[in-house]
C-alpha cells in the first residue's frame, strides 16, 4: 500500500452518530484551503461535501493507521501520523487541523464509537490479512476438493474426534487469551522431547475446541504435565490405565464456566472437555505421543480424551485441595494427577462420619489390587451430600484424613504372597517386623470435593505408580 | 475468503508436509494380489492376462469387480480389498 499523502485524514462511519454529528465539520474543513481525505468504513457515500471519501469497507486503511475509534482525525507530516484526535473535541480537531471556530454550532465534545477495524473477530481477520504475521508455525495448505475437517483427521492430528482447523485468524484469537508472547517457550514435550512454544498450545487449544480464556488453564496444565516429578514420559509410555487429569481450583474456575457440580467428571461442560483434551493434543501433535507408538496403553481409559474438572469450593465445609498445597484460597491453579478411571463408592447408609470412612475404606483397599500395600494414592471425590455427613459431625479434613489413613493400614497377613490363596500380594521380605501397611505411598490420599447436591456417592480415581501429583499456579 | 484455505502446523515440524506414498514392495514373494476390475470394457481381458502371469509365477491371486466405474467402489468392496489384500491392480482404461 502506497504511503498516505501529507494532510488531514478523517476516519468515519455513517452509522456512528458523532460521526453523523460532525459531517458539516468535516465539510467546513474541506472547504478550507487544506487538502482532507475522508475514509469512511460503510457508507461509501458518506460524508457528502466532500472532495475525497475513499471506500474503507476493507477496513485495509483502518488497520494500517491503527483506529480504535471513530471519527479519528489525522494529520501525516513526512508520511507519519504527527497528531491525532479522536471522537469530537473542538479544541482538539482545531489543533489537529490548525483551523479555528470548527462546528461552532456543535457541542463542546462528543464521545466516537468503536471503529469496525477493532470490532471482535474482526481484528484477527484484518491482522491475517493485512498484517505481518507473528506467528511462526509451518503453514499447511488444505486441498481444493478436501474437507478441512478431514484434513485434520487424514494429517494425523485428531485424537479421534473432530477438531476445530487451526485457521491463523483462530489462532490469533486465541492467543488474546493471554498475554505471553506467541514465542514464548512453554516446555518439552515427551515422548520425543519436541519444544513447545504458546503458539503451539493455542494451536491445539483451537483443534480441541476452547475459547481464547480457557488459554491460561491449558498453558498451566501442559507447564505442570511437563515437570520433572509429574514423569509425564513415563505416564503415556505405561502398559496402565492412566492418562493426565486436571483438577481446577480458584476463582478462574468460576470465571471461565467450569463444572464442579451436576455431571462434573461427565460430559456437557466446554470447558471441563476442552482444556483436558488440549493437553492431550499437545501430547500427541507435540510431542508425538501416539496410541500404539510411545502409548502402550493395553486398555487405556476413556478419560485419555479429556480429563478436567474443578473442585466445589464455594460451599464446602473443607479447605480446598489447592489450599492443603499452600495456595491462597484466591489463587487459581491446576492440579495434575495420572487417572486410570473413575470406580464408585456407594454407601447411602452410614450416617455417622466414623462408619463412612470405614466405608470408604474398604472400597479404597480394592484400588488397583486388594493386596497392594505403599501403592500410588488416588484422588478420593467426596460429593456433597457424603461431605454433609461430616460437616454435620464437625470433622475437619484433617480429621477425616487421619481416620481413614488408620482405617488403610491394612495387617500384612492379609498382604502377604499367597494369602487367601492369591499369589498376587507383597512379598514377605517386604512386611519383616511389621504388623500392618499402609495402602498408599506415605499415607496421603489426595481428596477433592465435587458434585450434584443429590446422591450419596463418592468416587475413587486411581493413580499409577510412577508419578507424583503436581500443582501449578494459572497465570494471565 | 479467497484463496487457499491455510492451517497453522500443531505438530512439532518434523515430517514434510506432503504426506508419503506407501513404498512399494520389493518383491511379491508371499504377498496376496488383488485384480480390481472397474466394469470397463475388455478390463477382464487385461486382467486375465495378468492373472495368469502371475499364477504361473505362483503367486496368490484375488480377483475383484466394481459394479460400475462411473462411480468409487463401494466401501463394502474398498474393506474386503484392504483387508484381503498387500497390492492391488486395477484396469484403468478400455
Amino acid at each position: 500500500m502506497e504511503p498516505q499523502p501529507d494532510g488531514l485524514i478523517a476516519v468515519v462511519k455513517q452509522d456512528c452518530p458523532t460521526c453523523t454529528l460532525v459531517e458539516p465539520v468535516l465539510q467546513q474543513i474541506g472547504k478550507a484551503e487544506c487538502s482532507l481525505t475522508v475514509y469512511t468504513q460503510d457508507s461509501p457515500a458518506f460524508p457528502s461535501g466532500v472532495t475525497t471519501v475513499i471506500d474503507d469497507t476493507a477496513l485495509e486503511h483502518s488497520f494500517r493507521m491503527n483506529i480504535e475509534a471513530v471519527p479519528t482525525l489525522l494529520r501525516f507530516e513526512n508520511g507519519k501520523p504527527a497528531a491525532r484526535a479522536i471522537g469530537w473535541h473542538r479544541g482538539e480537531w482545531e489543533a489537529v487541523s490548525g483551523l479555528e471556530n470548527l462546528g461552532t454550532d456543535l457541542p463542546e465534545t462528543r464521545p466516537g464509537c468503536g471503529s469496525k477495524s477493532v470490532e471482535p473477530g474482526i481484528a484477527e481477520r484484518l491482522a491475517v490479512q493485512f498484517g505481518d504475521s507473528k506467528l511462526s508455525s509451518r503453514r499447511v495448505e488444505v486441498g481444493d476438493l478436501e474437507d478441512e475437517m478431514e484434513a485434520c483427521f487424514e494429517r494425523g492430528w485428531t485424537d479421534g474426534l473432530p477438531v476445530v482447523p487451526p485457521t491463523e485468524e483462530r489462532v490469533l484469537r486465541m492467543l488474546e487469551g493471554t498475554r505471553r508472547k506467541p514465542d514464548d517457550l512453554v516446555g518439552i514435550v515427551p515422548p520425543n522431547n519436541n519444544t513447545c512454544n504458546v503458539e503451539k498450545v493455542a494451536i491445539n487449544a483451537v483443534m480441541a475446541g476452547c475459547r481464547p480464556e480457557y488459554l491460561p488453564v491449558v498453558l498451566a496444565a501442559v507447564e505442570a504435565v511437563l515437570m520433572e516429578e509429574f514423569g509425564m514420559h513415563g505416564l503415556l509410555a505405561t502398559t496402565f490405565f492412566a492418562g493426565p487429569m486436571v483438577v481446577v481450583n480458584g476463582p478462574v474456575a468460576r470465571q471461565i464456566g467450569m463444572n464442579a457440580r451436576i455431571n462434573a467428571l461427565g460430559q456437557g461442560n466446554r470447558a471441563n472437555a476442552t482444556i483436558g483434551r488440549a493437553l492431550q493434543l499437545v501430547i500427541r501433535n507435540v510431542g508425538g505421543g501416539i496410541p500404539g507408538g510411545v502409548d502402550r496403553a493395553m486398555l487405556g481409559n476413556p478419560g485419555k480424551y479429556t480429563f478436567c474438572f474443578a473442585e466445589r469450593e464455594d460451599d464446602s465445609p473443607w479447605e480446598s485441595l489447592a489450599v492443603e498445597r499452600g495456595f491462597a484460597s484466591d489463587t487459581s491453579t491446576v492440579s495434575l494427577f495420572a487417572a486410570s478411571g473413575v470406580t464408585p463408592i456407594m454407601d447411602q447408609a452410614s450416617r455417622d462420619p466414623d462408619a463412612l470412612c470405614r466405608s470408604f475404606a474398604a472400597c479404597l483397599r480394592a484400588n488397583g489390587h486388594p493386596k497392594h500395600a505403599n501403592t500410588s494414592p488416588p484422588v478420593l471425590v467426596v460429593s456433597p451430600e457424603h461431605t454433609q455427613r461430616f460437616k454435620h459431625a464437625g470433622w475437619s479434613k484433617t480429621r477425616f484424613r487421619e481416620t481413614l489413613n488408620n482405617y488403610l493400614e491394612i495387617p500384612v497377613e492379609e498382604l502377604v504372597t499367597g494369602a487367601g490363596d492369591i499369589p498376587e500380594g507383597i512379598s514377605m521380605d517386604r512386611v519383616v517386623d511389621r504388623k500392618t501397611m499402609p495402602k498408599f505411598r506415605a499415607g496421603t490420599l489426595h481428596i477433592v470435593r465435587a458434585g450434584g447436591d443429590a446422591g450419596l456417592f463418592s468416587a475413587i480415581i486411581g493413580s499409577w505408580g510412577g508419578t507424583e501429583s503436581v500443582s501449578r499456579e494459572i497465570t494471565s | 475468503m479467497s484463496g487457499p484455505r491455510v492451517l497453522l502446523d500443531p505438530t512439532s515440524e518434523q515430517r514434510p508436509v506432503q504426506r508419503e506414498r506407501v513404498s512399494r514392495p520389493a518383491s511379491l514373494e508371499g504377498l496376496t494380489i488383488g485384480l480390481l476390475d472397474i466394469s470397463k470394457n475388455r478390463g477382464d481381458v487385461f486382467l486375465d492376462r495378468v492373472e495368469s502371469h502371475l499364477t504361473e509365477r505362483g503367486l496368490t491371486v484375488n480377483r475383484y469387480r466394481k459394479p460400475t466405474f462411473t462411480r468409487p467402489a463401494p466401501v463394502e468392496l474398498q474393506q474386503q480389498i484392504a483387508t484381503e489384500c498387500d497390492v492391488v491392480v486395477e484396469g484403468l482404461a478400455d
